[in-house]
Parts: C-alpha cells; structure tokens; sequence
C-alpha cells in the first residue's frame, strides 16, 4: 500500500513536472480569469448543474477550480499558530476535512449562477512579487456588484489561491475565530472532529435547489 | 408622525432595551477577543434575533420570494433601493467624493422619473452604478473607529459606531416621512421582508459554510463593514484603522517584518516537506517543494 501510494506520488510529481516543461508559468490573473469565465460558462451551459446536482457541481468543482487552490496552506493560515502544534498527521486530515467543507458549502452557490459576469481589475503587483491579489467583481442583477477577490502564491506548480474574499470578507479570516475557539475546546483533534461531523451532516442533506 | 406609530415604535424601543439588558447581565462572561468585548450580550441578542427569524421572518420572506412574482420582487427591491439612494447621495457628498454622490442624484432622478417611481433601475441599466452610503460609513471614511461589535436587537450586526449613527440614518430615510401611517408600515414591513428574501440564499450558504454561526457572521460582518466603508480602498484603510483582523492579538509564531500571513506558510512549509506526502489531489507537488521563505 505505501509502495502504492509512493509510486503513485512520483507518477503525479512526473506527470505534473512534464505538464510544467513548455509553456511559461501562467500569470496569476490571466489563470484567475481564465478559470473563473470556465466554470462560468460550464456552470451557465449545464442543465444538471443549473438544477442543482451536487454530484455534477462537484465534479466541476474537483475539475476546474481545485487543482488551483492551494488548501494545504488555506489550513494552516486559518488554524493559525496551532498549525505547527498540529502532528503531520492532524495537518493532513484538518487539510482534508476543510476542503470537503469548502467544496460542500460553496458547490452550492455554484449551482446558482444565471446571469452574472464578471468583470477583472487590472492587477497591482510586481512581476518580482510571489503573492498578489487578483481582484474582480460580480455583476448581479440586483443591487451593486459584489467584490470579489482572490489571494494567490507562486508555487514550483504555478500559482495557487490561498485565500478569497467576497464582499470584503476573507475566508481565511472569518474561519479563524471559529478555528481557534473549536481548538481551545478540544485542541486540534477537537476541531477535526467538528469538522468531519459537519460534513457528513452536510453529505446526507438533501441537494441544494437552485432558485 | 402619528402618536400610535410613537408608541409602538417607542414599546418596541423599549422591549428591545429591556431584553438587551436583561441579556447582558444574564451573561457577562467577559469576552476573549479584543474586537468583540460584548461578547455575552452579543450572543445572546444573536440567539433572540436568530429565533424571531427562524420562526417569523424566514418563513414569511421563503413564502414572499415562491409565491410573489419576480417582477414584483424586483420592483420592490427597486423602488426602497431608490429611496436608500438619496441618503446614499448625501453621504456620498458628506465624504467628498463627488462623482459617486452625482451618480446617486442622477440615479434619484432618472429612476423616480423616468423608472416610475423607482419601480424601474433604469439608471444601472443605462450604467450609472449604485451605491450603498451611511452616515456610519461617513464616519468611518474620516476615521472614527468602528468600535466594538455590538448586535442590535431585531436590527442586526452592527458596531458601536454604526449604532450611534443609526438614527440619522433613520432621519435620512425619505420613507419615514411618508403618511398615512398605515401605509408607511406596510411599506416598512414589505421591505423587511424582501430584503430578508434577497439574503435567504446567502444565509442558507452560510448556514452550510460555518462551523459557529456568531462567530462566522461577526467575523464576516466586520471585515464586509470595514470593506465598505473604504471601498475596498485598503491604502486607505490602513491609514486610518490600526491592522484589525486577528493578527492583532494572535501571536505570529514567526515575527517577520512581512504581512502576516507569510509566517504560518512558511512554518506549514517547514512543518510539511520533511512529511509524508500529503496526498490531496494536486498538492503533491507543491507541499513537496515549496520553498523555504
């Protein structure tokens, strides 16, 4: 099993070094953009997807938007400094437990968009810089556009989000009381464990409907 | 005004001051986070507010958004977001940023005209943006502190500041003045309860998304707030309002001159390569050679 697993690690670092081999590292906002206006478009032009299919909108999720996000460090910004009190272990499993959460709770909003575009700021950064911040906006059809943005690092694998903000509000942030208050509770295996109970509950609720 | 809509208003005024204080010495526990020192009464006001809306205001505002027309809702939504535009003018002015407040007098009028009362947004389809202006984001433009976090009854979240600019913002509602009193409260509730169904999506994601729902709506209240006072201008905000998320009173375990955030990645870094291979889809690679910051 652990062979298993270890040839199966070099095949992903050896597929995915390969796949890095010719092109340029792509730009942080023209990956942002490029990603967004795809799962817009999959998402507009699906029927399953528009009628709420969560299996559908997950596999749109796990498609075309995970392999950008970069959930490892999403974590330990929001566990904070109980990160490094974390084992290995405890990382990988809080790692996992809030991506399952991540993906559950915002396939939802997925499922909802009609009619809304989006529309790209032109980026303020230093091509040096190895963080920046894309931002963007969502037109809605009622009431003013809503922020959106995003915060991206480079990584030897391109850049990946790490954080995302919609109307001001930073995700990592606004799970980080939660975070630590589930951790003075229980410690890190407290919030482990509140994690996975809450997806589970989530798993077994009935498909959000589209409106 | 009408003396009953007095009394009720000032009944209802005075049952949410007898809750709030009834509230707050049933539960003092002094609070652990410097931003949310009320932390007692705020919860337990959040609990009445969560419990008049799960019982009363969701359910009407679910029947409201299935059974009422879209374009019903819309003109609804339309004609109370006109009427919040001539307040979001004056604000917009009262800041000095004259273009937004022309925008917002220009939406007034072409929408109260041209949109039938504001029954129609004529004016964000012609393009000219909306904008959502409170004394409390005036005050906060020219740096008053939001102050501590406070939930309002019925009202919702809000800060200390916000609150103490809440009645000229009632004063600065064209509604308030419109007679008779019956149709000003049946204006008054039409709106609670289409604004409550605009939101019904949001909060039902939200229900979903956290782990304590106080928190995760206080955390996100104050960052959203803060947001738009500014305008997402962060420079702005920086000089102004001291760094006020919880790096304040989070020790980073790595001080570094950088932004916070950098700490804790670079020790999950350290934490992670020596480790097994986290095997979480494409992370592989990255948790494997990330560089040492």
């Amino acid at each position: 099993m652990k062979l298993m697993k270890q040839l199966l690690a070099m095949a992903t670092i050896a597929f995915a070094t390969a796949a890095q081999a010719a092109p340029a590292v792509e730009a942080p906002d023209v990956l942002v953009k490029r990603i967004s206006q795809d799962v817009i478009d999959t998402a507009k032009s699906d029927k399953a997807i528009q009628a709420g299919d969560i299996k559908r909108v997950t596999e749109l999720v796990e498609s075309k938007i995970l392999p950008y996000v970069d959930f490892q460090r999403m974590t330990a910004l929001a566990a904070g400094r109980h990160w490094r009190d974390a084992t290995p272990d405890q990382q990988k499993q809080l790692a996992a437990e809030f991506r399952t959460l991540l993906i559950y709770t915002y396939s939802g909003a997925l499922s909802q968009i009609k009619n809304e575009t989006v529309e790209f700021k032109p980026l303020r950064a230093d091509p040096s810089d190895t963080e920046v911040e894309v931002r963007s906006q969502v037109n809605v059809a009622r009431g003013e556009p809503v922020p959106l943005n995003y915060r991206v690092a480079k990584t030897p694998s391109g850049w990946k989000i790490y954080d995302i903000n919609v109307l001001g509000a930073w995700l990592v942030e606004t799970y980080k009381s939660s975070f630590a208050s589930e951790i003075s509770k229980g410690g890190i295996d407290g919030l482990i464990k509140t994690l996975s109970a809450k997806n589970k509950a989530l798993a077994s609720r009935p498909a959000a409907k589209a409106k | 005004m009408s003396e009953s809509t007095k009394q009720s208003q000032g009944s209802l005024a005075r049952i949410g001051l007898a809750l709030a204080i009834a509230a707050s010495v049933s539960a003092c526990a002094t609070g652990t986070n410097p931003r949310d020192p009320l932390e007692g009464y705020n919860r337990a006001m959040f609990k009445f507010n969560d419990t008049v809306d799960q019982v009363a205001l969701k359910p009407v505002a679910t029947a409201y958004k299935k059974v009422t027309p879209s374009f019903v809702q819309t003109g609804v939504g339309n004609f109370f977001g006109n009427l919040s535009d001539v307040w979001s003018a004056m604000n917009n002015l009262l800041q000095g940023k004259g273009e937004a407040g022309l925008q917002d007098v220009v939406r007034v009028s072409m929408n109260s005209t041209f949109g039938i009362f504001g029954l129609i947004d004529i004016a964000s389809q012609a393009g000219i943006p909306k904008h959502n202006e409170d004394f409390g984001q005036t005050l906060g433009w020219y740096g008053v502190q939001s102050g501590p976090y406070v939930m309002l009854p019925l009202l919702g979240p809000s800060t200390v500041r916000d609150t103490a600019a809440l009645p000229l913002d009632i004063a600065g509602d064209p509604w308030r003045y419109k007679d008779p009193a019956y149709v000003r409260n049946i204006g008054t509730v039409t709106r609670v309860v289409d604004k409550r169904a605009a939101l019904l999506d949001a909060t039902n994601l939200m229900e979903a998304a956290a782990l304590d729902r106080y928190e995760f709506i206080r955390d996100g209240f104050l960052q959203a707030r803060e947001s738009k006072v500014f305008d997402g201008d962060t420079d702005r905000r920086d000089r102004k309002v001291p760094k006020n998320d919880s790096s304040d009173y989070e020790p980073e375990y790595e001080p570094k001159p950088q932004p916070a955030n950098d700490a804790p990645a670079a020790t999950a870094a350290a934490a992670v390569a020596p480790a097994d291979l986290v095997t979480s889809g494409s992370n592989t690679v990255a948790s494997e050679a990330r560089p040492q910051e």
